[in-house]
């Protein structure tokens, strides 16, 4: 939150519609998207009622738990649930290119993965709890399950970690990724109400975003996106419904509470596909592209790991890897904003706001500038940016550019709205710069201080040499007859 | 004096007893008159917000009630042995001999009393015995009328000390569970550690024999296997000290408030209130209120003043942060105009000014198409 979104907030109050908090996509939009819609019982941890689930928005399947509390009832739902979403996953397999990392052997890459769409926050949570009800499940011993469960769990295991990470987007929370398009003239709290966000950004003809939004809340018109229902849903529709079912187990009970659920289900199941039409809207931000090819890489890493039968996650880290973890998390998170600050001028504004960037017109330039004598004499080009920015940079900061990328410059000298730089690389090896690589006199240009450079992963010892003082090493996680028993009541 | 006051204020119906879920939620808003007063005066907030039209959207399913029931029934079965197991874990002791006494044996009526009884006679025992205490009727004096708290909980007394056991039904998975319920859970458990200290005391006898650590209960994992943990209320109890002292002082509120005004919903003999909808709203209009969206977990008024501070223009509507940014601005209008230099800033706020100056211009260059 900063005074820049606080304006857009009230902009969007004013004008009655939600207003723009980037003007690129900052995230990936599959083609065809898996969308997940998961319900839960209420009361119960993780006891799934239904989900809506497909990637045609015009044939979605429904599953459905007649009686969410009967065990054998939820293996059956989570085993379909597998036959819906592993041939979507394991298709992604068949395509592949070989890629190349620095100072690491070329590895197979698949052309593309995965997308997992869910409506909010709370969908992505649960399917990480679907997962973790599910992976250690065994098809031998004492208590099989269908064989396809234990896989289904390792991936919803797969996908929740993923959607955790900045700049992920292998699993996608609608409202999340809107609200990081989108500004709405309601509380970030009211945000996480897919159809009353949807209802700020894209209201229905002749409705203001505000009248739209408080139709949201009317669960009567508005069923909530889950995975909790609506307790009056809950108390009037579905409780006889299931109580029908605990009678007398028919083909018209379990009909009964399906068509209870599809109620629920269908109008976020269209505004899960407007979400991601209106984010396909959007031109996709530079690096999107890359942090895609971060993804499939993640993912094709998993698939091996899951097509060599490795074992599932375990249910806590080590210390070391709960380490190692929050510090990628943390340099993704970092890389990620960068990234959009880049890509995105609005999001750059937030830097020029705090004075960790300027834009400004470029009023001198001496491209041919040289630095040293003799054979350490270095070509330095001096440009010198007038702006009425708040710069808060220290002469010798180091600065980058999003319009030239890879350029690296650091600043000379500030004198009150004038600040010379000298550009440092990227302008070519020649005596002279390379054309263009020296902006010119007249031209707009914005320079920062934010870099992505990736520092090296803070050295963490080996999961083998945990100290003892953290519990020794990992013991790695054999899941036995007892975990696969896990009660699921 | 205040009291009469607050009377009035509420008409002819007896108070409303606070439930400790109500208490604790006292502290969630501190800055509000409006509620201060409300709760002061024992004013059924929900039925108020209802004959406004703005009921509170608090609905509760019936699979999570039956699901509460059932564990907590589990939890108790047999005199709590199960519970006796956990506490016996969580409190690293062994825990001789074992008695349960349910305060809940006598009729409502006798049942505070009855309490009352058993904890000053467990208060001078100090054997090693632990003891149960199902169901004990708590009371808390809010603003001078006295609150009787909801028997959810069970008190433990081991030795000379006493602890809370409160059992909730929301999972702990590998070791967490959803941090809003349980900051829930250990400010309503702070409402009861208070209560039993203040009861204590009353009876003659140390209230620091009254653990700020309280025993949560809940299922592990996805089974219905009661875990027990230890969870220190410390914080929560500061705050909700805080908060009751505020509440006695509200006398100051209300002298303020205009002589004959009632919230009284003039219900007739059917109890179906009367009193005309414009009428109420504008009486309750005359406490200030300090609506934050938070307020829509905590209150049951939250609809109606969510619809008054839009009427007003006011820059709470969109949260604290919002709030915090715009340097208090408190209208949508007025930051607006300072934004866009149609309104020169008033004395203390140039700063301001100047930095949503520069938001609005930087906004501006970065949404032009060609940058
Ligand atoms: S809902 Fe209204 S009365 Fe209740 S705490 Fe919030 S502002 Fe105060």
């Amino acid at each position: 939150m900063s005074a820049l979104t606080a304006l857009a907030r009230l902009r969007a109050v004013r004008e009655g519609r939600a207003q723009p908090a980037a003007t690129v996509r900052h995230c990936h939009i599959a083609e065809a998207p898996m969308v997940f819609i998961p319900l839960r019982m209420a009361g119960e941890a993780a006891a799934p009622l239904a989900a809506m689930i497909g990637t045609d928005p015009g044939s979605p399947r429904l599953l459905v738990v007649p009686q969410p509390r009967d065990r054998d009832l939820r293996f059956a739902f989570a085993a379909e649930l597998a036959e819906v979403l592993l041939p979507y996953v394991e298709g992604f397999a068949k395509e592949t290119e070989t890629a190349t990392r620095r100072g690491a052997e070329p590895y197979e890459r698949c052309l593309s993965a995965p997308q997992v769409l869910v409506p909010n926050g709370q969908a992505a949570a649960f399917t990480g709890l679907l997962g973790r009800s599910t992976r250690f499940r065994r098809a031998e011993g004492p208590y099989p399950v269908h064989p396809s469960v234990p896989v289904l769990g390792r991936w919803l295991t797969f996908f929740a970690e993923r959607a955790a990470y900045p700049g992920s987007s292998l699993l996608v929370s609608a409202t999340d990724a809107l609200a990081l398009h989108w500004t709405s003239g309601q509380s970030g709290l009211e945000d996480a109400n897919l159809a009353a966000l949807l209802g700020w950004i894209d209201p229905p003809p002749g409705l203001t975003g505000l009248r739209a939004a408080q139709e949201a809340e009317d669960p009567l018109l508005w069923p909530p996106a889950g995975p909790a229902t609506d307790p009056g849903f809950d108390n009037e529709v579905l409780a006889p419904a299931i109580e029908g079912y605990t009678r007398a187990p028919t083909a018209r009970a379990v009909e009964r509470v399906r068509e209870a659920v599809r109620t629920q289900l269908e109008p976020t199941w269209r505004l899960v596909w407007r979400a991601a039409e209106l984010l396909r809207g959007l031109p996709a931000g530079a690096s999107v592209t890359r942090r895609w090819e971060y993804d499939r890489g993640a993912f094709t890493e998993f698939l091996g790991r899951v097509a060599e039968g490795g074992p599932p996650q375990a249910r806590r880290d080590g210390a070391v890897a709960a380490a190692s973890r929050l510090a990628r998390m943390e340099r993704a998170r970092v890389s990620f904003d960068v990234q959009r600050a880049y890509d995105d001028p609005l999001i750059m504004a937030e830097y020029r706001l705090t004075g960790e960037a300027f834009a400004g017109e470029v009023i001198a330039a001496d491209p041919e500038h040289t630095e040293g004598e003799g054979r350490s004499r270095k070509l330095r080009p001096l440009v010198t940016i007038r702006t009425v920015d708040p710069v808060r940079l220290a002469a010798g900061t180091a600065v980058g550019t999003p319009d030239r990328r890879g350029q690296e410059a650091e600043l000379v000298a500030t004198d009150g709205g004038e600040i010379t730089l000298k550009i440092t690389k990227g302008m070519g090896r020649g005596k002279t710069p390379s054309p263009g690589a020296v902006p010119a006199v007249g031209e707009r240009v914005c320079y920062t201080s934010l870099t992505d450079d990736f520092q090296a992963s803070a050295s963490l010892p080996d999961p083998d040499l945990t100290p003892w003082t953290h519990g020794g090493p990992p013991e790695e996680w054999v899941p036995d007859d007892a975990d696969a028993a896990e009660h699921w009541e | 004096m205040a009291t009469d006051r607050l009377d009035a204020l509420r008409g002819p119906v007896p108070p409303r007893p606070h439930d400790a879920r109500a208490i604790a939620a006292l502290a969630a808003n501190p800055g509000c008159a409006r509620r201060a007063v409300l709760d002061a005066a024992g004013i059924d907030k929900d039925s108020t917000a209802r004959h406004l039209g703005f009921p509170a959207p608090f609905g509760q399913s019936r699979f999570a009630i039956t699901r509460g029931d059932v564990f907590e029934a589990q939890v108790k079965a047999n005199g709590c042995a199960g519970l006796l197991r956990l506490l016996r874990e969580v409190l690293g002791l062994p825990i001789p001999l074992v008695a349960y006494h349910d305060a809940a044996d006598v009729g409502a009526h006798l049942r505070h009393a009855h309490t009352r009884a058993l904890i000053d006679r467990a208060a001078r025992d100090s054997d090693d015995a632990g003891t149960f205490y199902d169901h004990p009727l708590l009371s808390l004096e809010i603003a001078g009328h006295t609150s009787y708290l909801e028997p959810d909980v069970v008190a433990f007394r081991l030795g000379g000390r006493f602890h809370i056991v409160e059992i909730k039904s929301f999972a702990v998975i590998d070791g967490q569970a959803e941090p809003a319920k349980v900051a829930a859970a250990a400010r309503q458990a702070a409402v009861y550690v208070l209560a039993l200290r203040r009861l204590v005391e009353e009876l003659g006898h140390d209230p620091g024999r009254v653990s700020h650590e309280v025993i949560l209960v809940c299922p592990e994992n996805f089974a219905n296997r009661p875990v027990a943990t230890l969870v220190d209320v410390r914080r929560q109890l500061a705050v909700l000290r805080r908060q009751l002292a505020r509440m006695t002082g509200v006398g100051d509120l209300v002298s303020g408030l205009p002589s004959g005004l009632t919230f009284d919903l003039a219900a007739d003999a059917d109890g179906v209130p009367t009193r005309p909808v414009a009428e109420l709203a504008e009486a309750i209009g005359t406490v200030a209120a300090r609506y934050a969206p938070e307020c829509r977990s905590t209150c049951d008024m939250c609809l109606f003043c969510r619809d008054e501070a839009r009427d007003e223009g006011s820059t709470d509507l969109l949260g604290r942060h919002v709030r915090d940014e715009l340097g208090g601005v408190a209208g949508v209008d007025e930051a607006l105009a300072l934004a866009e230099g149609t309104r020169g800033p008033a004395d203390g706020q140039e700063e301001i000014a100047r930095l949503l100056r520069l938001a609005d211009r930087l906004r501006a260059e970065s949404l032009e198409p060609a940058r």
